[in-house]
């Protein structure tokens, strides 16, 4: 199905250099894991693509915003939720490719340090949604050592799902931003969600209680 | 303190401007910096509610804005007309949620400018801003600087329009300290 797929050696290469031993895990599985933590009206904001798909097929919860528009600012839109929110734990899903298109926002982030901010990266190294063609940077470069440069020391690529479940734990009452990656397949997203932007907007904001 | 061809000092109205975004209730003001910018940069960063802070590309600045929009807070962010042309697709999200938006942009490349690379941005900002369904304002007398910062923030947030308010390259004046 997709190109690192069919090329084990590719897919070996990217496990190899980007994310250690990290099991290679499902989007839908982990997303499901995260929502089920959350138990204290904590933002969602998720990127374009399957990212976005997976988390609307693990409940629409009011507190989820759907970002489908441009790569790249599941991040900064959290970051503004974040600093507005200052008492409401914000995670950003953002895909590896779409992060790439902003790595600036990392030291945005790392800069500000707001504390109530997490970000989870989906990293299958593809651009899935357009025929799963391999990113520049799959196999040369890696997002966890790219976020702890770029000034968010609390940055981990999750071993495997009980460690994912613990990272995202320690998200909930960290004391600085943290990031999470983790290896994903390529498999399709369960669900698709549905795209009238401004019901998704205004469903976030009731859902937040500033509307 | 540089006095302008009005005779009101930058600070004046600069003072205005930021007086015009206090009683808008701007909380938020993420920056791309330009030496137009700096007085309000400084005055907001000296404010005890409003968090000013700097971003690596005008692109953040779009969705920071609209987080903090989604977050119960209003922001208005900064940038140089070069830095219009990088938000191009990330008006989309400005469009489609239809959320208010205030950008304020000290123009290049329109008068006495020394650097013809400032030039091809300088000359398509107002239109690329338009393109993409933004109100283009356009403040050239500093008399009238904080009238048209409180009207534009109204538009914006009362009248629910994304509004770019540019200040013409006349109004920083001419820059001869680099050539």
């Amino acid at each position: 199905m997709s190109k690192s797929a069919a090329n084990p050696s590719r897919q070996a290469a990217v496990g190899a250099q980007a994310s250690g031993n990290a099991k290679v895990m499902n989007r839908y599985e982990l997303t499901c894991r995260l929502v089920g933590k959350l138990q204290n009206g904590e933002a969602v904001i998720g990127g374009i693509g399957n990212t976005n798909f997976d988390l609307w097929a693990a409940g629409q919860r009011p507190e989820n915003y759907y970002m489908l528009g441009s790569m790249g600012l599941a991040c900064p839109i959290a970051l503004g939720v974040a600093i507005a929110q200052p008492k409401r734990r914000v995670f950003a899903l953002e895909g590896d490719g779409s992060l790439l298109m902003q790595l600036g926002c990392l030291s945005t982030i790392a800069a500000r340090a707001p504390k109530n901010l997490a970000i989870v990266v989906f990293d299958n190294g593809v651009y899935q949604i357009t025929g799963a063609q391999p990113t520049p940077a799959a196999g040369v470069a890696d997002i966890v050592a790219i976020a702890r440069a770029s000034g968010i020391a609390v940055s981990a690529w999750a071993a495997d799902e009980d460690d994912f479940d613990r990272l995202i734990a320690a998200a909930l009452t960290a004391e600085a931003p943290s990031l999470i990656a983790v290896r994903i397949d390529t498999k399709p997203a369960v669900g698709a969600t549905d795209r009238d932007p401004v019901q998704i907007r205004e469903r976030f904001m009731r859902g937040i209680g500033v509307r | 303190m540089v006095v302008t061809k009005t005779g009101a000092t930058e600070t004046d109205w600069h003072a205005g401007i930021f007086r015009a975004l206090k009683a808008a209730d701007i909380r938020q003001i993420p920056y791309v910096p330009d030496a137009g910018h700096t007085d309000l940069i400084l005055r907001a960063n000296a404010d005890p509610v409003m968090k000013a802070y700097p971003l690596t590309t005008e692109e953040e600045g779009i969705a920071a804005a609209s987080g903090a929009w989604l977050g119960g807070e209003r922001a208005v962010l900064l940038m140089q007309s070069s830095g219009v042309g990088n938000c191009i697709n990330m008006l989309s999200l400005i469009a489609a949620c239809r959320f208010p938006f205030v950008a304020l942009v000290t123009m290049r490349g329109e008068w006495a400018e020394f650097n013809p690379w400032q030039v091809p941005m300088g000359r398509a900002t107002q239109g690329v801003l338009e393109l993409m369904g933004v109100s283009v304002r356009r403040i050239s007398d500093t008399a009238r600087a904080e009238t048209e910062i409180a009207a534009a923030l109204d538009d914006a947030f009362l009248g629910e329009q994304p509004v770019a308010v540019l200040f013409s390259q006349s109004l920083i004046g001419r820059k001869t300290w680099v050539k």
